[in-house]
């Protein structure tokens, strides 16, 4: 791919980071050595990004650049290395979906044919209604919740056709399900439920303190997220 | 089967909060300064004696790689860092001690920085793992307010400060040191070796980069004695690991089970057998999909450890496991793993740059059997002239899943040559 196709035509004349940005700068460059400010590059692409509807300007390129003290192509190279760098808009729902083995072995393909279907985009694509794009990537780290989807930032796990597709009818109507597992599963045990760790868990007495403290929609499924996210 | 008592990860599935107050009556930070008493060296021959392996891929004796390090600090400041950028196809262990378990890993940066005399550590995190990294900083936000991080770390005597670092989407920063690059704010290439990271790592000071898994035991080793580690699995092979069995599955999981344990009952017991019964299994990647993959005959009595499966030319690696039963198109399945080598090859050296995509089209082209049978040796000579000469392993990793393939499938992927010639003959 060439360098221009991942950078938008369109271009803001200006960029400039807000005053939640510019306090999290300062907590960021505190992390490292005071001469070593090239460290702060990744996390401020991110910031920016963030910042900007999930896409990088050229102008906070440059911004970057001037901050970190460092050559502007030296922070453009960054941004084109990395993945998760958008030169260019994306939609509301950036969908990551990924297709390496372990996923494509437990039906990766019915996934992507379900975006497909419903939202008539392939890989690098954004919907006629602006409001989702896709972007085939590869391993996610989440092999055994397989397959799954990154939608912004949050993980969707042991999906298929039809789970993928409420997922999407539900993110169309701006309702955002809560993340992980669709079927449920509490993190990565076995889905009827853990083999190891009885003797010192009372899986019981556990799920009851769990359950209670949810308020559980049919599919809700963030028990993932009550480790601290 | 490893007794409950002794799994390190009681709360790997995230039963229980992930919270300072709940780790600690998991037994996390207990007596940390105690740990510490002795001095760096006892930590570092405690390590050495529990006999822990790496357990990020390359399996390399953990104390001994602490003790590279310089055994004073001179002119330059050591440093810890933690690979956190876990993406190794077929595994995701080090996802469920970041957002179950953080604190396990936070007390074992403190030991470990401690035993290599760092003052501070930097956790790189791969930037996908957004809800991870939340975790992860807020209880290193518990530690610090609890004093076990920054001066006088939990007493000990000894100042060290933690840092969380996201990365944004390069397999190769788990290369480790592509890593240090990429936290130097650069692109992930990874360096030539020597000089190695001990002599001049991150900011060209001394440095050890260990796994997310292998920093997260340490505390356990230490409360409980080296001797109870070594005592588990078999010499050279010691202890519990961290297992991810994907694919074809009953039920997918992530389990802790002991070093050695037969790969059939692994995923007998807890993935609840492979799809279709254990005759159903065609072959099974062991440990991420840089190892080359196994065919049944060979799964049937293995015993899931480092020297086990180096003999039987393959590799533990990272643990991650990935079943593939009858109805896999084995071609195809290897085939993808080729494209996401092309697809994360850093293109620094030429063999794997050029190496990678060639691989992958030639494999594409042996998914559809639209190639000549001695294309299949052209290939393999290919993957032998990527395999070795490159400055990192990403092409031996490209490399070997082929190679695999080739040595215990060659009759399936000529059947498929031939069938599409007699196709084509036919009309």
């Amino acid at each position: 791919m060439s360098i221009n196709s991942r950078i938008a035509e369109d271009q803001p004349q200006s960029f400039a980071f807000n005053a939640e940005s510019k306090k999290q700068i300062k907590a960021i460059l505190a992390k490292y050595p005071k001469d070593r400010k090239a460290s702060a590059v990744i996390p401020l692409l991110d910031l920016a990004q963030r910042q900007h509807d999930n896409w990088i300007p050229m102008k906070a390129i440059e911004l970057i650049a001037e901050t970190l003290d460092m050559a502007e192509i030296r922070v453009l190279e960054v941004a084109t290395f990395y993945t998760m760098f958008n030169l260019r808009p994306v939609g509301k729902y950036f969908i990551q979906a990924c297709g390496t083995t372990p996923c494509w072995l437990r039906g990766s393909d019915d996934v992507m044919r379900c975006i497909h279907d419903k939202l008539g985009i392939k890989s690098g694509g954004t919907s006629a209604c602006g409001k989702f794009s896709l972007l085939e990537v590869e391993c996610l780290g989440a092999c055994v919740n397989a397959p799954m989807v990154q939608i912004n930032d949050d993980y969707y796990e042991d999906l298929d056709y039809d789970s993928t597709s409420e997922l999407i009818d539900r993110l169309a109507q701006d309702d955002v399900p809560p993340a992980g597992s669709v079927k449920g599963r509490q993190g990565s045990q076995p889905e009827p439920g853990p083999t190891s760790l009885g003797d010192v868990i009372d899986f019981k007495k556990a799920k009851s303190k769990t359950s209670t403290s949810k308020t559980s929609s049919k599919k809700s499924a963030g028990k993932t997220r009550q480790g601290g996210a | 089967m490893l007794a409950d008592q002794d799994r390190i990860f009681s709360n790997i599935y995230g039963w229980s909060s992930a919270s300072l107050a709940e780790a600690k009556k998991r037994g996390d930070w207990a007596r940390t300064a105690g740990l510490m008493k002795k001095g760096p060296d006892a930590v570092i021959e405690a390590v050495k004696a529990s006999g822990l392996r790496g357990r990020g891929g390359a399996g390399f004796p953990t104390g001994l790689k602490w003790s590279f390090m310089p055994k004073e600090v001179k002119d330059r400041p050591h440093y810890l860092v933690v690979n956190a950028d876990e993406s190794e196809p077929g595994t995701c262990k080090d996802r469920d001690i970041l957002r179950h378990e953080p604190h396990k890993l936070i007390e074992g940066c403190l030991l470990a920085g401690f035993a290599m005399r760092a003052n501070t550590g930097y956790i790189y995190i791969r930037g996908e793992f957004v809800n991870e990294a939340i975790a992860l900083q807020k209880a290193i936000d518990e530690a610090y307010a609890d004093g076990l991080l920054g001066k006088n770390a939990a007493k000990s005597g000894w100042d060290f400060d933690l840092y969380v670092h996201r990365g944004a989407g390069a397999y190769i920063c788990g290369e480790e040191t592509a890593l240090l690059e990429s936290l130097e704010g650069r692109k992930g290439q990874p360096r030539l070796k020597p000089p190695f990271p001990a002599g001049v790592g991150l900011y060209g000071c001394p440095t050890t980069v260990n796994n997310v898994e292998t920093i997260a035991v340490v505390p356990t080793i230490l409360r409980r004695g080296a001797d109870w580690f070594a005592g588990l699995g078999r010499e050279g092979n010691t202890g519990s690991k961290l297992f991810c069995i994907s694919g074809h599955v009953n039920n997918p999981c992530n389990v802790e089970e002991e070093m050695g344990i037969p790969l059939r009952e692994l995923i007998e017991k807890h993935a609840g057998g492979v799809r279709g019964g254990w005759d159903n299994l065609l072959a099974v990647i062991p440990g991420g999909s840089s190892t080359p993959l196994m065919p049944k005959h060979i799964c049937d009595d293995m015993l899931m450890d480092f020297d086990s499966l180096k003999n039987a030319g393959t590799g533990l690696g990272t643990a991650g496991i990935i079943v593939m039963d009858k109805s896999t198109d084995i071609v195809q399945a290897i085939a993808r793993i080729s494209y996401f080598y092309k697809h994360e090859s850093c293109g620094q050296c030429t063999p794997c740059r050029e190496g990678t995509g060639w691989m992958y089209r030639m494999m594409d082209r042996l998914v559809r059997g639209d190639a000549e049978v001695d294309e299949i040796d052209v290939l393999h000579d290919v993957t032998k002239q990527v395999e070795g000469h490159t400055i990192c392993a990403l092409g031996d990793a490209a490399a070997w899943p082929i190679q695999g393939l080739i040595k215990h499938f060659r009759p399936e992927i000529e059947e498929r040559i031939a069938a599409r010639k007699s196709a084509a003959v036919a009309e």
